[in-house]
């Protein structure tokens, strides 16, 4: 992309989040505003795209099953959290004099994203050097492991709170929030278009193939791991400053699931796909609530059947691997009568096209 | 010395459950190279239904050995059915697709049971009726057996022996290894395979359901969400001893069990709370996946192109 129209862009974006983090204040924008409930729900939503997003680089491209989401959030939220309570109050005095206090603010906020990252990072690169000799589902259940165990290790240090949570003062906004979604988004569309997205995608493919092209394939997971890390720890340090209160329940292996279901869902091995599946997962149980009368009482059970339900139906996911893009629809309408052309199938994966000896190649991976 | 031999004894309590889960873990991922996320749930209905059973038929009202063993097989034949419903229903149109995909649909089955049973019947935890009269007795020194151990003991080890049974003695048994060994092939050879699939789910889940009901006999303490932690924990035994790997699971099991109850008995003299006892299975696995890749049981598989 030209410079200019890059420059461009990141105008526009800027402006469109100034413009739609006004909308969800409480004042709104010019008296249109939404009010406190939908702005909560996007909110979040921006927060879960920034994890599928991540774990869909080590997951879904990298092929490498990891439910471990939920610590390495953890890790993020809580670490920056410390940072910010015990020592950010005399950064506060001492900016605010200088710089005014909104200034400070963002810079101790920035401070506190880059400390959350890294110490997920750290995180990764610990539990990833000798979880990712591991395969397939022993790999799932160490990740799961580690997660539970940072969740349990935090829930008994008292110094951020325990079992009884941990007040954190609310720095987050959606700027923030939207802003650093766009760059995760950024960050990983780059990688996997870079060489080392090469590599990535072909240790998916065959992990001894590609070792025998050598690649580095340690290395590569292990860097994958720790991007993806130091991403869920984004996510976390944001939820915690947005929330402003952190509890352990909040880091529970189930949020790993969920964030799995969504890139599942959307199509594992697709980034627009992780989004969808975000704005999926996100959205379903809220409009859940809306059930007439008694049935609200069974909103996460028609949940949980709806989650079958559109598994059933499209088990690649919603996009399979393939990427939304806007030239869909330009191709659509330059040749109306060449419909099949459209998303057409030269590039489904083995993966998808799903061999029925699925299961079979995995045994005989093991009985050779 | 007396602690010790009674903590050994509740601890082999604990595992007995766990091992018992973690038999269908294991059967159904040797088969189909599925974590059965649901499986922790199925042991949830066991003892729900064991619930109900005694109610309605009127075996609450005091303890007998004939309202336990109806209780005991009426849930396990129960939950075999529930288990079979949800392979045939939710797994089997997924299996020609990547494996994650069904792993999906066994995390939204496990969503399915725990919500339902929630919105039905309340998050509240119940108080499961005494099917056996309890009785402790004392072992040496002052280590006491209570009757319900007893009785988890017993029926866990004659179920253990009947599986070993199944698996290597009837053709069914030489079945289902040929179909974890290769589904197609043991296709070609004639095998009913759909038919061995949906076996191997009834038998892992009536073992889950004698789970549910015996722990509601030594604890007697049920509630919807009951199976999620057990499940997990049973699922890591079961990855621990090697996963696919029969005996692996019952070993995995005791292992964890008494790992557990040694935190929460011993912890303290070491440093260590005991509310890490649920992240001690989970230390053990890790530790142990980094000596032996492929759990204590399970072969190495050496790879090749």
């Amino acid at each position: 992309m030209p410079t200019l129209k890059r420059v461009i862009a990141t105008i526009v974006i800027v402006i469109a989040l100034v413009l739609v983090n006004a909308f969800m204040s409480k004042e709104g924008l010019f008296g249109f505003g939404i009010g406190a409930y939908p702005a909560d729900v996007l909110m979040t939503l921006t927060i879960n795209i920034i994890l599928a997003v991540s774990l869909n680089l080590i997951t879904g491209f990298t092929g490498q099953f990891s439910i471990g989401h939920a610590g390495f959030m953890a890790i993020g939220a809580y670490s920056s959290a410390y940072l910010v309570v015990y020592h950010a109050q005399f950064w506060e005095r001492s900016l605010s004099g200088t710089v005014g206090s909104t200034v400070a603010h963002a810079l101790i906020f920035l401070v506190a994203i880059a400390f959350g990252c890294l110490v997920a990072a750290l995180a990764g690169l610990l539990v990833g050097i000798p979880s990712l000799r591991l395969r397939g589902d022993y790999l799932a259940i160490v990740t799961l492991g580690f997660a539970e165990i940072i969740r349990i290790v935090i829930l008994n240090i008292d110094k951020v709170g325990g079992a009884t949570g941990f007040s954190v003062p609310g720095y987050s906004n959606f700027i923030w929030v939207g802003g650093f979604a766009i760059i995760s988004i950024v960050i990983v569309h780059n990688i996997i278009h870079s060489d080392i997205g090469r590599a990535l995608v072909s240790i998916r493919e065959d992990e001894l193939a590609a070792e025998a092209m050598g690649i580095n394939t340690t290395r590569y997971k292990v860097l994958a791991f720790v991007i993806s890390s130091a991403l869920a720890g984004l996510a976390g340090v944001l939820f915690g400053h947005y929330r402003q209160f952190l509890s352990t329940n909040d880091f529970q292996f189930i949020r790993s699931f969920e964030v799995i279901i969504m890139i599942v869902l959307g199509g594992m091995g697709s980034l627009t796909g992780a989004v969808l599946g975000a704005i999926v997962i996100t959205i379903m149980p809220e409009l859940l609530r809306k059930l007439p009368g008694d049935f609200s009482r069974y909103r996460l059970v028609v949940y949980a059947a709806m989650l079958i339900i559109i598994i059933l139906t499209r088990p690649q996911g919603i996009l399979g691997t393939r990427e939304f893009s806007l030239s869909w629809l330009k191709r659509a309408r330059k040749r109306p009568e060449g419909a099949q052309v459209v998303g057409g199938t030269s590039g489904v994966s083995i993966a998808e096209q799903g061999p029925p000896s699925a299961i079979d190649k995995e045994k005989d991976r093991e009985n050779l | 010395m007396d602690t010790f031999v009674q903590q050994l004894i509740n601890g082999l309590t604990i595992g007995a459950i766990y091992a018992l889960l973690a038999l269908g873990y294991t059967m159904v991922y040797g088969i189909l190279r599925l974590i059965n996320f649901a499986h922790g749930d199925i042991y949830m209905v066991g003892a729900f239904v064991g619930y109900f059973m005694a109610y309605q038929l009127g075996f609450a009202t005091g303890p007998s050995l004939v309202g336990l063993s109806v209780v005991l097989v009426g849930s396990m034949i129960a939950a075999a059915l529930v288990g079979m419903a949800i392979e045939r229903f939710a797994y089997r149109p997924l299996r020609k697709y990547a494996r994650m995909t069904t792993l999906i649909a066994a995390i939204g089955v496990s969503l399915l049971i725990e919500n339902s049973f929630v919105a039905r019947l309340g998050a509240a935890p119940r108080a499961f009726p005494q099917l056996l009269r309890e009785q402790s007795y004392t072992l040496f020194g002052n280590a006491a057996i209570s009757k319900s151990q007893i009785l988890i003991f017993a029926v866990s080890i004659a179920l253990m022996l009947l599986l070993q049974w199944v698996i290597f003695k009837t053709k069914v048994g030489t079945a289902m290894r040929a179909v974890s060994f290769n589904l197609n092939s043991a296709k070609l050879m004639g095998i009913n395979t759909d038919f061995i699939i949906s076996f191997t789910f009834a038998l892992g889940s009536a073992l889950a359901a004698a789970g549910g009901v015996l722990t509601a006999q030594y604890n007697p303490q049920i509630d919807p969400l009951m199976g999620i932690l057990t499940g997990l924990k049973a699922f890591v035994a079961a990855v621990l001893g090697g996963i696919g790997n029969i005996p692996g699971a019952v070993l995995g099991g005791l292992l964890i069990g008494i790992a557990e109850t040694f935190v929460v008995g011993y912890g303290q003299n070491v440093g260590i709370p005991s509310t890490f006892r649920d992240a001690v299975a989970f230390a053990i696995l890790i530790l142990v996946l980094l000596v032996r890749p492929s759990g204590l049981l399970g072969s190495t598989v050496q790879e090749k192109v």
